[in-house]
């Protein structure tokens, strides 16, 4: 039976039908990572025998009728989750010998409902990147082709996803880290709005834009997760007090009459033209599905890649503060004096690209250049809330690509991090925005996936989900399993 | 040292930590004196991925010091970092309020020496939370680290330079002191650091607008030590301007054992803090129906309650100012006046005066007194209806305090009762002036100094409970 290739609804159907057990499951997927992660480097770390118990755990409750749909089902965390017990690097030699004492609430959460950890997924240090080339334990590589980048910073959650190694990785997204790497690798990546998804135990990089979500195969198996995920947390403030809809039900919504922006500037240059055929290909789908397509604009979309790298270095750049040796992480042996602690740990602990945003960040903090640089992004930040806002007045949701290209090389954008920050040029509107926004396959360009990206409403996720759904019943570029994982 | 030439600019800023029982982030506990690091949470230590939480107890009363000092509320008040490393700073940043604070601006009285009321403009009052503490005793090469303090809720309270000597200073940070323990939001415990303050002192020629430039004195925790350090620091900056130089803008620490203030950091060494809106707090929102709430639970203020003493006991504004400086003492002195109606005056005199002494004596606040307001009242009403004298009643008072017992059974078991039978009294002048043949003759002959010599005779003979009154009067006819 190849279990590894059904969707998590699929998984959960069988384990309650009792067509397999957890165990086997969580074996069959155990061994799969044993099998691929020399090649892909996906995981930080491996937790085999802790799997083991809760899959059996997991079929006790589920042998006397209990557990929910989840139970049972094996995840990977994205290894910026803190897990108790467990290491939690986020990609970083700084946190190489960090063990979390307390479990992220969306790792409690998701553990609650029974679900399986099968371990850490590899990732950009501490986030920042978008091609999971600044990890601490080395890139992972692209399933679909071992010579490209999976994206970032959600790399090797979504590697894990697109390799089928497991049917669910936990992601964060703070401006595209979970679409990215969802369309470079060819899975359904969902960020929720800002505050939907607690942030306690997920470790910062920019506070205002984090966002925890989804990497699967398909919008229901990210609707039977994010229903778990989702809700109001008292221990973070900026999670939001809001009931949490139940999203599977929600995913057959009629689709008919559907209003779909099309935003236009997403469409200007720099979209390759193989990729934006693929997207104009899924706008047909929709159309023929009864949507009606309009165009909009975001007129302030070119300042969006300018204004992030402005405000989120600065809340890196404080958020990063508290690792400098003294109380956890990496600790600069015999250190001469204190300033000596400080600055050997952090140089040691970190790598260059966190070392240029904190330095970035900063720069732009500092007095002089306050006014010029922050508050000139967050005004910024502002003028691309409105631009969305009017759009929304028109539309339900907007589309467009999720990335300008396919997958690029290893080591092709590296050398220059501008161009890798413009990488994330449709993404990060929907940060700054704080709106929900996903990822789903739409194509194959050279065999190598393409992405539709969908924006919402604040709390449209139900709608954004419904809207996905309908595509991925119409259409089967969801079920493309990258070649040698099948 | 404010001469003729300079004149002294102060302006203070007050740390005063909120009584809540947790954290002003965390849901750590505040008590004072736990092992190290006993009340130091994830959040307190700065985990990664851990967030903080407001406590609205912190809110609540940081709104009521807004509203005793009459300043306005911020309906919408933002948190802030200011970022920088040291190790009893676990996040690298302090949660603060900066742009916009909780209370705005506001004022307090203070009664100078010359009788007349000088308002102090304060600029805002903020929240924030403590840091640590770093611990570099009995620790060999190393030092430590103790953060129970960190996180722990502090209001800053920030004047206008509006004083102009050290005793000014020390009357404002003492009415502070005695308002933030009014509102039961401090305990203003000064020792352990609950209620400190920094100075910015600077001088400039008398009859010049402009300030000079000044130094910051950091962490002053005691009353003295203001007034010490400001002096000095005058003195100094004087100093330094009268030979030629120039003040520095500086932050200065005072060494209470050397008795000065010394550099810190100058103002091109300071930290730049790189404030910015934190990102984990929403905007703390304050409505008036919080406002109302709060409101409701304000005590009398020390200021009104003083002028109440002055109005309905004839207090003087001074005594007023002394009686009401904790809501206990004032609570304890209007239970003795109310018992006292016809001389609440002398309730004043004994609050002040003789029970005062004896609590200074244990070592013991007035909470603890060992006498009730009663018993104390008891014992004024004995001298107000001639029972006993005021000279007999600290005798009297004496045996109580050691005792607890009341005034009457003090009285009847040391046979204390005062003579005012003039019979009696009579009886005694007699037998003195009997025995006093030459003394009398010299006072007949104009020796008017000798009348004292024979109340002493007769105090003697009466042990001392002759009413003291009634003997003047008598003696005075029995002489002629």
């Amino acid at each position: 039976m190849n279990l590894h290739t059904k969707t998590l609804a699929a998984l959960a159907a069988g384990l309650r039908a009792r067509d397999f057990s957890s165990v086997e499951l969580t074996r069959a997927l155990l061994a799969r990572i044993e099998t691929h992660q020399p090649a892909l480097n996906a995981m930080i770390s491996v937790t085999a025998t802790a799997a083991m118990q809760e899959a059996a755990a997991a079929d006790g409750v589920l042998a006397r009728g209990g557990g929910g749909p989840l139970t049972g089902i094996p995840l990977v965390h994205k290894d910026i989750f803190c897990t108790e017990g467990v290491r939690t690097t986020c990609g970083s030699r700084m946190l190489d010998n960090f063990v979390a004492p307390y479990d992220a609430t969306v790792v409690a959460k998701l553990k609650a409902e029974g679900m399986v950890m099968l371990g850490k997924a590899n990732m950009d240090e501490f986030a920042m990147g978008s091609s999971n080339e600044t990890s601490y334990y080395g890139p992972v590589k692209n399933p679909w082709n071992h010579k490209l980048v999976p994206g970032g910073s959600s790399g090797g959650s979504a590697a894990v996803v697109a390799a089928r190694l497991a049917p669910f990785a936990s992601a964060t997204d703070t401006g595209g880290s979970i679409r990215q790497p969802a369309a470079l690798c060819g899975i359904t990546g969902f960020k929720p709005t800002y505050g939907r998804v607690s942030r306690y135990g997920m470790i910062a990089f920019a506070s205002s834009l984090d966002q925890g979500g989804t990497l699967t195969a398909t919008a229901e198996d990210a609707a039977l997760v994010l229903r778990a995920m989702a809700g109001f947390d008292a221990r973070d403030s900026t999670s939001v007090e809001r009931p949490v809809p139940d999203y599977v039900a929600a995913l057959t919504q009629p689709l008919a009459g559907l209003k779909i922006g099309l935003l236009k500037e997403f469409f200007e240059k720099g979209l390759d033209p193989e990729n934006e055929r693929c997207v104009r290909a899924a706008l047909a789908v929709y159309e023929k599905l009864g949507a009606q397509l309009i165009e909009v604009s975001l007129p302030n979309l070119a300042l969006s890649v300018p204004a992030y790298y402005v405000v989120a270095p600065a809340e890196c750049s404080s958020n990063l503060a508290r690792f400098d040796g003294v109380r956890f992480g990496h600790r600069a042996k015999e250190p001469k004096d204190l300033m000596d602690l400080y600055k050997r740990s952090r140089g040691e602990g970190f790598g260059a690209e966190v070392k240029r945003r904190i330095m970035t960040g900063t720069y732009v903090l500092s007095a002089g250049y306050y006014d010029a640089f922050y508050i000139k992004a967050q005004k910024v930040r502002r003028l691309i809330a409105n631009d969305f806002e009017r759009a929304f007045a028109q539309v339900d949701v907007v589309m467009g690509p999720t990335t300008p290209t396919v997958a690029f090389e290893l080591g092709a954008k590296t050398a220059d991090p501008i161009t890798m920050y413009l990488n994330d040029i449709y993404t990060i509107g929907a940060n700054l925005a704080g709106l929900p926004a996903m990822s789903i396959p739409c194509g194959l360009v050279q065999n190598l996936p393409v992405g539709l990206q969908i924006i919402g409403r604040h709390f449209a996720e139900d709608r954004l989900l419904s809207t996905a759904h309908a595509y991925q019943r119409e259409t089967d570029w969801h079920t493309r399993v990258p070649p040698g994982y099948e | 040292m404010n001469n003729e030439t300079w004149e002294t600019v102060i302006g203070l800023e007050i740390h005063a930590q909120l009584a809540t029982k947790s954290k002003i982030f965390s849901a750590s506990a505040t008590a004072y004196g736990a092992p190290p690091n006993a009340q130091a949470n994830l959040v307190d230590l700065g985990y990664p991925g851990v967030l903080p939480v407001l406590n609205q107890a912190a809110v609540g009363m940081a709104v009521k010091f807004g509203l005793a000092v009459a300043a306005e509320i911020t309906p919408l008040s933002v948190f802030a970092r200011k970022n920088y490393f040291y190790p009893d700073l676990p996040k690298g940043y302090q949660i603060s309020q900066y742009e916009l604070p909780i209370v705005a601006k506001g004022h307090m009285d203070i009664l100078l020496e010359d009788g007349t009321i000088k308002r102090i403009a304060i600029t805002r009052a903020h929240l924030e939370e403590d840091a640590g503490k770093s611990m570099h005793e009995g620790l060999g090469a190393n030092s430590g680290i103790d953060l129970n303090r960190a996180g722990t809720p502090l209001i800053e309270i920030v004047s206008e330079p509006d004083m102009r000597s050290a005793k000014e200073a020390v009357a404002y940070l003492k009415k502070i002191h005695t308002l933030v323990r009014y509102l039961e939001i401090c305990d203003g415990n000064m020792q352990e650091g609950s209620f400190r303050c920094d100075a910015n002192v600077s001088v400039r020629r008398r009859g010049t607008e402009k300030f000079g430039t000044r130094a910051e004195i950091k962490n002053l925790n005691s009353f003295r030590f203001v007034e010490k350090a400001i002096h000095f620091e005058v003195a100094r900056q004087i100093d330094i301007i009268e030979s030629g130089g120039r003040v520095l803008q500086e932050t200065r620490l005072y060494d209470p054992d050397k008795g000065e203030t010394r550099s810190m950091r100058s103002k091109e060494e300071a930290n730049d803090y790189r404030y910015f809106p934190d990102p984990d707090l929403l905007p703390v929102a304050v409505d008036e129906a919080f406002i109302a709430g709060v409101r409701a639970t304000l005590p009398e203020l020390p200021d009104e309650k003083a002028a109440r003493f002055v109005s309905a006991f004839g207090l003087s504004a001074y005594d007023a100012g002394v009686l009401t400086v904790s809501r206990e003492l004032g609570n304890y002195y209007e239970a003795v006046a109310q018992e006292l109606p016809q001389d609440p005056k002398l309730a004043a005199n004994w609050v002040m005066g003789e029970l005062a002494a004896a609590l200074n004596r244990d070592g013991i606040d007035i909470g603890e007194s060992k006498l009730s307001a009663g018993r104390v009242a008891g014992l004024l009403k004995r001298i107000a209806d001639g029972t006993i004298s005021g000279k007999i009643a600290k005798e009297v008072f004496e045996a109580m305090w050691a005792s607890g017992a009341d005034a009457d059974s003090v009285i009847a078991e040391k046979g204390l009762k005062q003579i005012s039978d003039p019979a009696a009294i009579e009886q005694a002048i007699d037998a003195v002036m009997a025995k006093s043949p030459g003394q009398l003759a010299d006072y007949r002959a104009g020796k008017d100094k000798l009348f004292g010599y024979f109340v002493g005779q007769v105090m003697k003979a009466t042990g001392g409970k002759a009413n003291p009154a009634q003997l003047n009067e008598l003696l005075k006819k029995k002489l002629a």
